[in-house]
């Protein structure tokens, strides 16, 4: 190939591939978006259709009985924040085409404050964990979720915009109490922890998801009301985990049972009273000398798993220690304070 | 090796490089990338500041076209937007239900207008106020708010906290959250429905001021926010009722009404399979008698398509008391008679959700029923500050003749105004009063058969080949819906003739509504004239050049009108006439009757 003609053929590609670009870009983009000053339509729409509204328990004593998650898996997993919304007989899930599902709990982290449900699903648009962004200072957000329960049925949840104005450890209270979350977060300088708004996403400007939004609470020190998402950087492992079969909510005993098994009296644990459904499992009392007493459990400890099963409830307590043998030695997570402990128990 | 082959060697590599950086050079500019990460090539950042410039050139343009409200003696208040140069000025009812019958308003221009108050919707928190002093004043005007999408860029402005004391809106800028939102009514009234929701900052005192898209388009009108926790501030949550629900009742406003809004005379609910289907149905409603009944399914209401009961009823409340849309249903199967299944389209004038009396009284039993708006943007009552330029001194007083009270209205002046403006505009050059006689209609019906009509004051007849018929003074006019088939095609002429010699205001009870689309005689935008006169309530629609194109007489209030359609006029005995006169009662036939001549009776001539 001589060189007039490699140099022919080198500006017409160039000029080919220019204009080819050129085109794609204006084609991809209708006359509306191709306004700089309308661009996230085709990103908003793509993302709301991800996200679900959840309506549980709560409803009173301006207790909110509703949040926002959104879809993790094809086959519908969703994650959400682990609050009294799922403390409930039922949860619904309502996806972004308006059908209602039951969602079942299928584990949570306590102190991430996450937990994931499933519905019956397949091959739902949903965001992939594991291509998340980091939060940059500075970068341009925007945040969807239901908050206030503006949307019902079919209707697309609310999208807010903002910018991440600092990325830290959360310090912040929920009324008179410290916030059990106390890891990264990153802060947008939009209001976007607002009721029903905890479970929705942040996502950059592309549609990346960067975080989770989180809960309503105060700063500790100022008492304003701070908004902040938790990067899913700081969640996607204990998601894995669950996804896993980790930190899971076991209702059904499949184990053959130990013919002697552990009790709470061979330990010497009394719990609050059962007087709830789901009654959280805070120890009442220790009796003195006792395994319990031993291992260092104390009164308003709150029981958090055994063996990595969680127990959001007395009776789960009662039924994990049913399948384990007095004679073995097992594992039991507290949350005394803010602070998590793990102990081991034996008789 | 020599340099020149080097040389060469150089040159056949670099196409490939040009194409590499190329390539990457035209990504760059085209896929964008997070404004602080990488440098932004050169393009994107003229591109940019080009975008910069443009917003800020029409966030001026607009600026000038804001009004801020003040209550009397400074206290509450709002925003408002001008929408035509006489200085119409739309805002919230809640922002004037204080106010009284005139407020104060700023401008950007640094001038403190009087304002008027015009006409109200108290259940759609919409009002009109009229500007005083100038004919010229800057105005935008409403663009169609269903083009809107969430994320879309938008900002507000108005009139926040009441910081408006040197007389300059506040803009506030952010993105579309939602659109086709509901709220439900704060009290009884104040119903949000198909309203925007924005994070642009909606505080107290932004009430009644416009939201507009970047572009500038006048989008809604800012009226409420979610507040709860964090006291009575923009939590990033604001709602704007759409620019397509206020154009639908700008024209009803202006006539200085209560303004009511529209319901259907059905309800509907939604199935598994996800059908909207009538459930109950009202059998002495229209759209009963035009063949809706009970299970059909609902598919198209006003041109747009029903998936769910709840957008059906977000979808109801933008339209008027009054309003007539198409409406499109499908009768399903039916196994037992083997009926296929049916779609078919009715074309329906709506109810009002209150009667007149209800309305009013829910707006006078405000303090007795309605704990005040508790989630209404309402101003702080905080005390003036100090530096407050002269609202609360101000001594000039506007002309109190430009208010007249009358119940039922907001203003009856306008009213008054309009319904006058109107039949001058119809009647132009035309003195019908000269015609103060008898008149003898001469016409062919479409088997070319003479009829005769005779209108006068008292005996008006009709006379065909088979029938003549005279009505009876002694009896009410409802009472004779003469002839035959026609619904009352007499009566109705009878008052026709009596409307133009007397004109509206001695007709009997005339109010004009506003515009109303109808299909007769063409699809269309027609202005409205509601009247009753001996007994019978008549609709007068008048074209969009002014001319009075039908008349609907109803002998009963939920009964079908005899609709006369007046077309081709032409000039008769000095006069402009109709010489096509079509006729017809509930979904009947068109009747059609030419005009031959029309003569003039002496009193001896009956």
């Amino acid at each position: 190939m001589s060189n007039r003609r490699m140099r022919l053929v080198t500006t017409l590609a160039l000029a080919i591939l220019c204009f080819m670009d050129a085109r794609a870009g204006l084609n991809a983009q209708d006359e509306r978006a191709s306004s700089p000053l309308n661009q996230y339509s085709s990103v908003v729409r793509s993302a709301q259709s991800k996200i679900v509204k959840i309506n549980g328990g709560g409803g009173f004593r301006g207790l909110e009985s509703y949040q926002s998650g959104f879809l993790i898996s094809d086959d519908g997993l969703v994650l959400t924040s682990w609050s009294y919304v799922l403390d409930a007989d039922a949860i619904y899930v309502t996806l972004d085409d308006g059908t209602r599902n039951e969602g079942k709990l299928v584990g949570y982290d306590p102190q991430l404050e996450i937990a994931v449900l499933k519905i019956d699903a397949t091959a739902v648009d949903h965001f992939n964990l594991d291509t998340a962004v980091l939060p940059r200072v500075g970068s341009r957000v925007l945040a969807l979720s239901n908050l206030f329960r503006v949307a019902t049925g079919d209707e697309p949840v609310s999208v807010q915009r903002g910018f991440v104005s600092a990325v830290t450890n959360l310090s912040a209270r929920k009324g008179a109490f410290e916030s059990v979350y106390q890891g990264p977060v990153f802060l947008i300088d939009a209001i976007t922890n607002n009721p029903g708004a905890s479970g929705g996403v942040i996502i950059n400007r592309e549609g990346r998801l960067i975080g989770m939004i989180g809960k309503e609470v105060k700063d500790s020190s100022l008492g304003t009301w701070l908004n902040f998402g938790i990067p899913i950087e700081t969640i996607n492992q204990s998601v894995q985990e669950i996804r896993d079969g980790k930190m899971i909510v076991q209702r059904e005993q499949n184990q053959r049972k130990p013919t002697e098994p552990m009790t709470l009296e061979l330990l010497g644990v009394v719990l609050v009273p059962d007087v709830v459904n789901q009654t959280p499992p805070f120890i009442d009392r220790i009796v003195a000398d006792s395994a319990a007493d031993k291992a260092g459990l104390a009164p308003d400890d709150l029981l958090i798993s055994i063996d990595g099963q969680l127990t959001p409830g007395t009776r789960d307590v009662r039924s994990l220690l049913e399948s384990i043998d007095r004679d073995a030695t097992f594992q039991l997570m507290i949350r005394r304070g803010k602070s998590f402990e793990t102990i081991q128990l034996k008789l | 090796m020599s340099p020149i082959y080097k040389t060469r060697s150089n040159l056949s590599v670099s196409p490939f490089v040009l194409i590499a950086l190329s390539v990457a050079i035209v990504f760059h500019c085209f896929n964008g990338q997070d404004a602080l990460g990488k440098p932004l090539c050169v393009q994107e950042n003229t591109q940019l500041k080009a975008a910069e410039a443009q917003k800020i050139a029409t966030i001026g343009q607009l600026l000038k076209t804001a009004v801020c409200i003040f209550g009397p003696g400074g206290k509450g208040g709002g925003s408002g937007v001008v929408v035509s140069a006489d200085g119409y000025v739309v805002t919230n009812y809640h922002v004037v239900q204080s106010c009284g019958k005139f407020m104060k308003c700023s401008m950007a221009d640094g001038q403190l207008y009087d304002g008027v108050i015009v006409g109200i919707d108290p259940v759609g928190d919409v009002a009109i106020v009229q500007l005083l002093g100038r004919d010229d004043f800057p105005f935008t005007k409403f663009a169609d708010s269903d083009t809107v999408e969430p994320g879309d860029w938008c900002f507000a402005v108005g009139n926040p906290f009441l910081l408006a004391t040197d007389f300059q809106p506040t803009v506030s800028w952010g993105i579309v959250s939602g659109t086709h939102r509901y709220q439900y009514p704060a009290g009884t009234l104040l119903e949000y429905t198909d309203c925007i929701q924005t994070d642009a900052a909606i505080n107290p005192g932004n009430s009644g001021g416009p939201l507009f898209a970047a572009n500038g388009k006048l989008i809604g009108i800012n009226g409420r926010g979610s507040f709860e926790k964090r006291n009575r501030v923009n939590v990033g949550v604001g709602y704007a009722i759409s620019s397509n629900q206020v154009q639908h009742f700008l024209s009803h406003l202006k006539s200085g009404r209560i303004v009511d809004h529209a319901t259907v005379d059905f309800t509907v609910t939604t199935n598994e399979s996800g059908e909207v289907r009538i459930n109950d149905i009202l059998t002495e409603s229209q759209v009963f008698r035009r063949g809706a009944r009970f299970d059909d399914e609902l598919l198209e209401f006003a041109g747009h398509t029903i998936t769910s009961t709840n957008q059906f009823k977000n979808l109801l409340g933008i339209y008027p008391k009054g309003w007539r849309v198409p409406i499109k249903f499908r009768r399903p199967a039916n196994p037992e008679t083997g009926d296929k299944p049916e779609t078919f389209e009715l074309f329906v004038r709506l109810s009002g959700v209150h009667d007149t009396e209800e309305l009013i009284e829910m707006m006078e039993g405000k303090s007795a029923r309605v704990a005040p708006q508790p989630k209404l943007p309402q101003p702080p009552e905080k005390s003036p500050p100090q530096d407050q330029p002269a609202i609360a001194k101000e001594s000039r007083t506007p002309d109190p003749s430009l208010h007249e009270s009358r119940r039922g209205f907001a203003n009856y002046r306008f009213n008054r105004v309009r319904r006058t403006e109107l039949w001058r505009r119809f009647t132009g050059e035309n003195n019908w009063q000269e015609m103060d006689f008898g008149w003898r209609v001469i016409c062919k019906n479409a088997q070319n058969e003479e009829i005769t009509i005779v209108l006068n004051d008292r005996e008006s007849g009709y006379r065909s080949k088979q029938q003549t018929i005279v009505l009876d003074s002694e009896i009410d006019l409802a009472l004779q819906p003469e002839p035959k088939g026609s619904g009352g095609l007499l009566v109705t002429l009878h008052l026709w003739r009596k409307m133009l010699l007397q004109g509206p205001e001695k007709f009997g009870d005339t109010v004009y509504m506003g515009a109303v689309p109808n299909q007769y005689p063409q699809p269309s935008q027609y202005e409205w004239m509601q009247a009753t006169s001996e007994g019978v309530e008549t609709n007068w629609l008048f074209n969009p050049i002014g001319v009075l194109s039908s008349v609907e007489m109803f002998p009963e209030p939920d009964a079908d009108p005899c609709q006369v359609v007046l077309e081709q006029y032409r000039a008769q005995q000095g006069l402009q006439f109709p010489t096509l006169i079509k006729y017809r009662h509930a979904a009947g036939d068109w009747q059609s009757l030419t005009v031959e001549r029309i003569e003039i009776l002496g009193d001896a001539d009956e």
